[in-house]
């Protein structure tokens, strides 16, 4: 996957940091390679914006270099920051005209080529039908959707994103990073996200950049991260088990119950039940609670055999024994 | 509103025989040449040049600081260009006897002078200050301590030179010799020009300065033009008709609120023509009520600027910048 002709942006020895204090990372080799989105996961504070902006030239690396393939300038990197632009009076077409800004000399006349990347721009993110509308209408999702279409139109072979999915609902979280991803990979673009988004990275990153305790960044891809413990190192998880990606829940109630059934009905089943703080067991259980239906249970303990509707009466009643 | 501004003041001379005046043509009363030539013709340039100046300023400081109150008189220009203006003016008093015989051009000099060396003091906080809100408090603080010498070279000068002093800020639009008006223009046009020019810079702005830069704007030096421009044109248009409040900060909001648009390419000539257009308004205004007499025509627009601003600050929600 990773040739060298693949390479889009290459730091190299790069110490970042402001001057006359501490660096924020010291001595990086990293390199952002087409078609892959790389999420770039941290706590606050570890310096991913300001890696961010140096990777984009906007900032001088106090040592190091960044390199990119062609002899382009700093405008050959789009970013998209977590400052909200909310209060300006531009359409979602105007804004997106920005992207073509590099192109354009002081005249802003805009080409049928540059209206054509606009258009494709925002087809591209699916917001074709908000393009006449004022960016202080828009909810956060669009606002975010027009921010990657200008993004887009600056045609650029690498796009920097801070925390693109701050402000945004579930559902917008995915939509954002599932069309990063598609992005990265129809585009044959390197796209870098700044993130807090654990279980969406973990699904979706091709690349994860964690940053360590040694002002470095270790790189690998999700499951091999997981695996090797990277994750738990740097983020110190209090009752979260990554490697079964659950919480881990108090078993409160001292009761083990044996549970039969498949599906998603036996997955929210088990949750239930470890939720309230019982142990799910193979064997040696204090009761048994087989899934029939996802409208139906049946509780077999000592006595007899007990038929529910929902999981809330099959708490209720394993509560009362 | 320039025709209505020709047929109006202190002798009454009818609309058709202005027009003959203007087509060269003879008159019932030969004096009627000289006033609409020399006396009105030349208020009335007056007022378009300063009012398109003056609004053109206050646009660029508005998306300069993102701030939708800012303007020259906000952030102390033209109390630097009244500070520069009044030791002049008033000078003597104290001891310090710059020009013995101020005339017109060594006034637009030293106002010119003085709103660049307040605004050269302004630019070095703002790189020290990123907050909008400290810098505008320090502009005031600026204008309030020059108000204070100023009042100190009041208290100890001669009741003439004052009252030169005190008409001078008033401001007045009318008395400008041709050679005069032809520096205003001069400067209008440079002002504008630059402030075109300039355009592009002023529209990757309204993002902030991240991404002004990522966009490929020398953020640099677009701010030393669009400081250049603005001080030029606030200095000279203070220099010859005193501190006109108001202008430069209603007519861009004013502007932006008819035209529902935010591009610069579009702004910048539309407020220069809604500044003329607001002067003239506020001149003729000036001198209709009583016919005879001429009100000071910063009563007016501050009459007129006022409720304005205070409409802005209650509808902030639907101001951009």
């Amino acid at each position: 996957m990773s040739q060298d002709s693949d390479i889009l942006l290459q730091g190299i020895n790069l110490t970042v940091g402001y001057p006359n204090r501490d660096p924020l990372f010291a001595d990086l080799n990293i390199a952002l390679n087409a078609k892959e989105l790389v999420c770039f996961m941290g706590p606050n504070g570890a310096g991913k914006s300001t890696l961010l902006r140096t990777l984009a030239c906007l900032q001088q690396p106090l040592k190091g270099s960044v390199k990119l393939p062609s002899s382009a300038a700093s405008s050959s990197i789009s970013i998209v920051l977590t400052e909200r632009i909310s209060n300006v009076g531009l359409t979602v077409r105007e804004l997106v005209t920005f992207g073509r800004y590099p192109f354009l000399d002081w005249r802003i006349q805009l080409s049928k080529m540059d209206h054509d990347r606009i258009d494709q721009s925002i087809a591209q993110v699916n917001i074709r039908h908000l393009a006449d509308k004022k960016i202080f209408e828009l909810s956060d999702g669009q606002l975010q959707m027009a921010m990657i279409a200008r993004a887009l139109a600056q045609d650029t072979p690498v796009i920097l994103l801070d925390e693109p999915t701050a402000h945004l609902d579930l559902n917008n979280r995915v939509e954002v990073m599932k069309l990063l991803r598609q992005l990265a990979r129809d585009t044959n673009r390197a796209v870098l996200v700044a993130t807090h988004e654990l279980d969406l990275a973990l699904q979706l990153a091709d690349v994860i950049w964690i940053t360590g305790k040694q002002k470095n960044i270790v790189t690998g891809i999700p499951e091999d991260l997981v695996l090797n413990g990277t994750f738990d190192d740097a983020f110190q998880f209090k009752g979260f088990d990554l490697k079964s990606g659950k919480v881990e829940h108090a078993r409160y109630q001292g009761k083990k119950i044996k549970l039969n059934g498949s599906g998603a009905e036996y997955l929210w089943s088990r949750n239930a039940l470890e939720r309230n703080g019982y142990q799910v067991v193979d064997d040696q259980a204090d009761c048994h609670l087989a899934v029939i239906s996802a409208q139906q249970w049946e509780v077999s303990g000592s006595e007899k055999i007990q038929t529910f509707n929902t999981l809330h009466d099959v708490l209720q009643f394993l509560n009362s024994i | 509103m320039f025709g209505l501004n020709l047929s109006l003041g202190s002798v009454n001379i009818p609309f058709l025989d202005i027009l003959k005046v203007l087509f060269g043509s003879e008159t019932a009363d030969a004096t009627w040449v000289e006033i609409v030539w020399n006396f009105r013709m030349t208020k009335a340039l007056t007022c378009i040049l300063a009012g398109g100046g003056l609004a053109l300023a206050g646009l660029q400081m508005q998306t300069l600081f993102r701030n939708a109150l800012a303007g020259p008189d906000v952030l102390g220009l033209s109390s630097g260009a009244s500070l520069a203006v009044s030791l002049i003016l008033m000078g003597k008093a104290g001891g310090i006897s710059l020009i013995s015989e101020p005339g017109p051009w060594t006034l637009v000099l030293v106002a010119s002078l003085g709103c660049v060396s307040v605004f050269l003091v302004m630019l070095m906080i703002a790189r020290k200050l990123h907050d909008n809100v400290s810098l505008l408090i320090v502009g005031l603080m600026i204008g309030a301590g020059t108000s204070s010498v100023v009042s100190v070279l009041q208290y100890i000068s001669r009741a003439e030179d004052m009252q030169t002093y005190l008409i001078w800020t008033f401001g007045s639009l009318g008395g400008l010799s041709w050679t005069e008006l032809l520096v205003l223009a001069i400067v209008l046009v440079v002002g504008s020009i630059i402030s075109i020019h300039s355009a592009k810079s002023l529209n990757a702005w309204m993002l902030g300065d991240t991404y002004a830069r990522s966009l490929g704007i020398d953020i640099r030096s677009a701010r030393l033009w669009i400081i250049f421009s603005t001080s030029l044109l606030t200095g000279s248009i203070t220099a010859f008709c005193g501190p006109i409040a108001f202008i430069g900060l209603a007519v861009p909001h004013l502007v932006k609120l008819i035209l529902q648009s935010s591009n610069h390419k579009a702004l910048v000539p539309a407020v220069v023509i809604g500044g003329a257009v607001l002067m003239l308004f506020c001149d003729t205004a000036a001198q209709l009520p009583g016919s005879v007499q001429i009100l000071p025509v910063n009563a007016v627009t501050s009459l007129i600027g006022a409720p304005v601003v205070i409409w802005v600050i209650l509808r902030h929600k639907r101001i951009y910048q």
